[in-house]
């Protein structure tokens, strides 16, 4: 890309799968996982760190992609809404209605994952205050909250 | 979420065919639903166009300036760089883009794709860069240096209507771009003879469209066919093609518009036509090669059309039961730097008089040129403005008379015996302001029991006398819907025997494909499973206007009705033919057209295309088999359709902080027959998300010089989880007689009234200071202003 930028290899796991590239140093994970490994379900909504949708999972962790360089990701395991195939959100937020353009959904989803995998979506309080990073502009919250209680207490099983 | 189950079935509108279970009125899960929650959602930036230059723009930091001169040199010489154009460079591009809503009474001010000399507000794009990659174009625009002579700016409407102002446009000797006022009865004679008056100012705010996804387009320009092949994320594709038609001298038919299959999000913004849109299809076509733009978070806070301010001086006239006489509504449009449109003031002057018999109205306009970018419609689109002034008034009545709000509501409200209604005004559409339907009280009693208003009233006084501000607001609305001039459908069954429905309107999260197949089932009597939608394509379909001002369902819903009926029984010619059956024995199970219910006597959809679609080569057709099986049918609603709703809360104001809390939140609307409930209470319940942001956070600042100040989600508060709170609906169906389906829109109630009802319960909340809510949004700050304000008195 750029000229005279340093052009390190990086190597990084995603969704179960060792990706090599070397990369301008400036690209961000988020312009890589699309751009380059063509997983386009993680959403740029801002690129400024402010809206969500660009949420995957670093060695498990919440990351906004757009704030993250691609190399600094080496070593590391990302997880995106396309390695999330078999997770009980996607059929509670079918379930509940939680979306309608459906562009801030992969953001929503792979952060309530996470939520859910760390315990603290116990309460509806805890919930609109962890997926606040989230934003939704088609206002699906409600409904969005509802299909994250439903997973996390267990009952969608 | 406690959405009250339907209660009441929606009246049915068609008759669906005997034993088929009626799909129209059923809660349908969306077709579109699996691959969005899965990341296969196909939105702009999600397109392959293998080796596509991308674009970035050089945009003024100016408000207002000249161009003296612009040095792309450094920026030419970066590697990577394919082109770079300013607008003297680009001279066929140098024609105005007209208003997409205009009036005999506009001055209008050409507004260009990429001005080759003035510019009036930040973030107007000077120069576009293509290079091969998004890194590299704006590496380059950080190396263009343009020379701007800076003029004095103008950022409000007060500002441009003070005498010295500087002018936005050379051109005019004021920044009045617009004047209007329409008049019913003698508001002034019966302003001067009303037994009580009330005056107030009121600046209300609303933000911008802020669609997760923001705009972008893609253009390749086929050589052997003189093709131009364009993607832009808009509403509106067929606008679009024509705009570009117009712009490039092409024939409309060498500009295919395509919309991607998915959007994310339009909310208003996205129906307009923006000066990139302009430029990018037409460097593709310089260069022979797909070039791609895609808005920039930062981009869009400063280049995409928004709503911003309005000001009111509101004054009523009543008599001693709080019987309106008169009303007077004098408000300040900002149009922003051109007129993109008159459709957001227009509705604005009409949407005033809202639910009430009102004699006497003057509502007038005054908008005002600024040195901000344009204004466009925002989801509910003007009309939540002229809510905040009419139902506060309603609050204020009650107040001076000592009176319940409530009952100050009821008391002239317009009878459910009295449509069609006749306001005395005209609406934007151009035709007499005329209410079809509805039945405003109904609903209201409907809402204040389910919100336990007698309840909540006494809870209040025992919350106040404990010293907790509680107050309790309404806000009725009507919001003219369904607008013309017409919308298609082409409905055609195709070679594998599926029926496919073709819209020019495009989908922005409402969930088309699934709402004109319940719509094209029940008209032909057909399982859904064998009917499919197509939206976006300007090549599958001449005509279109697009997804706007909830328009949608009751143009095109209705022409798809009308489209299905007819193909039903193209369907049944042929088969009856083929069955030597009369056509009213046939009907259709699963896949196949039956005679007399025997499925020995059957055909299958693909055995009718075989005889009426494919034919035999050179072979004469069966006596009586009509030859392609295709039906296009357009509907032209005769004037707007009319839905309306009332909404009630209760908050609590934090005397500490300002801070203020929803308690309670009850939403009843009307939107006449209902196609989907399930998607159309997930519309609502997202306009209201929208319209708490309206009463509460959003604001689009500008300082004095016309500088943008919130240009990130940081200064800009969108609504997030925290901020909306649980809401209970309530529905009624008044079914609107001006379209067969008996539908109005549901895209944007949940919105309108927000602003107004939240205002009324803070100032009811506050009302032991007598303090007084009159700038929207209501920030803490200015609560706080407000309470010791008062104090001071
Ligand atoms: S795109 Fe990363 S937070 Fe918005
Ligand atoms: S579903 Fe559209 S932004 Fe969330």
């Amino acid at each position: 890309m750029g000229p005279g930028v340093r052009e390190p290899t990086t190597t990084v796991t995603v969704n179960g799968a060792r990706l090599v590239a070397n990369l301008d140093a400036r690209v961000t994970l988020l312009d890589a996982l699309r751009d380059r490994f063509g997983l386009t379900g993680t959403k740029k909504g801002c690129d400024q760190g402010t809206c969500g949708s660009c949420t995957v999972l670093v060695d498990g962790r919440r990351v906004l992609s757009c704030l993250t360089l691609f190399a600094q990701c080496d070593g590391r395991q990302v997880t995106t809404i396309e390695g999330l195939a078999d997770h009980p959100l996607r059929a509670a937020f079918i379930k509940h209605d939680a979306f309608q353009c459906g562009y801030c959904t992969p953001g929503q989803i792979v952060s309530a994952a996470a939520l859910i995998r760390e315990g603290r979506a116990g309460r509806d309080e805890d919930i609109r205050e962890y997926m606040s990073g989230n934003l939704c502009r088609c206002g699906a919250y409600p409904r969005i909250l509802a299909a994250i209680r439903e997973v996390a207490s267990g009952a969608h099983a | 979420m406690t959405a009250e189950a339907i209660a009441e079935a929606p009246v049915r509108p068609v008759e669906a065919t005997p034993g088929k279970q009626p799909m129209i009125g059923a809660p349908v899960r969306r077709r579109e639903d699996r691959r969005l929650i899965t990341g296969q959602g196909r939105y702009l930036d999600d397109l392959e166009l293998p080796g596509a230059y991308e674009a970035a723009f050089v945009r003024t930091p100016h408000a207002s300036a000249r161009i003296r001169s612009i040095d792309t040199t450094a920026a030419a010489r970066l590697p990577g760089v394919i082109g770079i154009w300013t607008g003297a460079d680009l001279p066929e591009l140098v024609k105005p883009i007209p208003p997409k809503v205009s009036n005999p009474l506009l001055r209008d001010m050409p507004r260009y794709p990429l001005p080759p000399e003035r510019v009036h507000f930040v973030g107007e794009p000077v120069a576009v860069v293509v290079a091969e990659s998004r890194y590299v174009a704006e590496d380059a625009v950080e190396l263009i240096e343009v020379d701007y002579e800076v003029l004095p700016a103008v950022s409000s409407t007060t500002a441009a209507l003070a005498p010295d102002a500087p002018r936005v446009h050379d051109e005019l000797d004021d920044n009045v771009a617009i004047h209007v006022t329409q008049v019913a009865g003698e508001p002034e004679e019966a302003l001067r003879t009303a037994p009580h008056r009330l005056s107030e100012r009121f600046v209300i705010a609303r933000g911008g469209g802020h669609s997760m996804e923001c705009r972008g387009v893609a253009a390749r320009y086929d050589v052997g066919t003189g093709q131009l092949t364009v993607w832009p994320s808009t509403q509106s594709p067929h606008y679009t093609r024509n705009m570009l038609a117009y712009f490039y001298g092409m024939d409309e038919d060498d500009v295919r518009v395509v919309v991607p299959r998915d959007s994310g999000g339009g909310f208003g913004p996205k129906a307009q036509f923006h000066g990139e849109d302009a430029v990018i299809p037409y460097v593709a076509m310089l260069l022979r090669h797909p070039v791609k733009w895609i808005e920039d978070r930062s981009e869009n806070f400063v280049a995409t059309m928004m709503e911003r301010n309005q000001v009111h001086h509101v004054e009523v006239g009543f008599d001693d039961d709080g019987k309106l006489i008169v009303v007077k509504n004098v408000f300040e449009h900002d149009q922003g730097a051109y007129c993109a449109g008159l459709q957001v003031p227009m509705i604005t002057l009409s949407t005033l008089p809202g639910q009430y018999r009102i004699p006497n109205i003057h509502t007038e306009l005054i908008g005002c040129y600024t040195n901000m970018v344009p204004t466009s419609s925002v989801r509910g689109a003007g009309r939540p403005q002229a809510v905040v002034a009419m139902e506060r008034m309603m609050d204020r009545i009650a107040e001076h008379l000592g009176l319940d709000p409530a009952e100050v509501r009821l008391r002239n409200m317009i009878r459910a015996d009295e449509f069609p209604y006749k306001v005395g005004l005209t609406f934007r559409d151009g035709s007499p302001l005329t209410y079809d339907s509805g039945d405003f009280p109904s609903l209201t009693k409907a809402v204040l029991a389910r919100f336990d208003y007698d309840g909540e009233r006494e809870r209040q006084a025992l919350a106040r006398s404990a010293g907790r501000l509680v107050g309790i607001g309404l806000g009725a609305y009507v919001e003219g819907c369904g607008l013309g001039p017409y919308e298609g459908a082409r409905l055609r069954l195709t070679n594998d025997g599926t029926v496919l429905v073709t819209l020019a309107a495009t989908p922005l999260g409402q969930g088309y494909e699934t709402i004109y197949a319940q719509i094209a089932s029940d008209a032909m009597g057909l399982d859904m499973e064998h009917i499919a939608v197509a939206t976006g394509d300007t090549s599958r379909i001449p005509f279109g206007q697009g997804s706007f001002a909830s328009r949608t369902t009751v143009t095109a819903g209705s022409a798809t009705l009308q489209a299905g009926r007819e193909l039903r029984e193209k369907i049944f010619e042929v088969a009856a033919v083929l069955l030597g059956a009369p056509a009213e024995e046939l009907c259709f199970q699963g896949d196949r057209v039956c005679a007399g219910g025997d499925p020995g006597r059957s055909v299958s959809l693909r055995d009718i295309v075989q005889v009426s679609n494919i034919g035999k080569h050179g072979i004469t057709m069966p006596r009586g088999v009509p030859a392609g099986i295709e039906v296009t049918s357009y509907f032209s609603p005769e004037r707007a359709s009319y839905a309306s709703g009332i909404h009630a809360a209760t908050v609590e104001v934090d005397p500490d902080t300002g801070q203020i809390k929803i308690l309670r939140y009850v939403i009843g609307h009307d939107c006449g027959n209902v196609i989907n409930p399930l998607l159309v209470d997930g519309q609502v319940l997202g306009g209201f998300a929208h319209g708490i942001g309206n009463a509460l956070y959003e604001e689009s600042f500008y300082d004095d010089a016309g500088q943008p100040q919130s240009a990130s989600y940081l200064d800009y508060s969108l609504p997030s989880a925290i901020e909306v709170p649980k809401v209970e609906l309530v529905h009624q169906f008044t079914p609107s007689p001006l379209n067969p389906l008996g539908v109005k829109g549901a895209g944007e109630g949940g919105t309108i009234p927000v602003p107004a009802t939240i205002a009324n319960a803070v100032e009811d909340a506050l009302r032991p200071f007598g303090a007084r809510i009159t700038s929207l949004p209501i920030t803490p700050a200015k609560v706080f202003a407000a309470m010791t304000a008062t104090n001071h008195r």
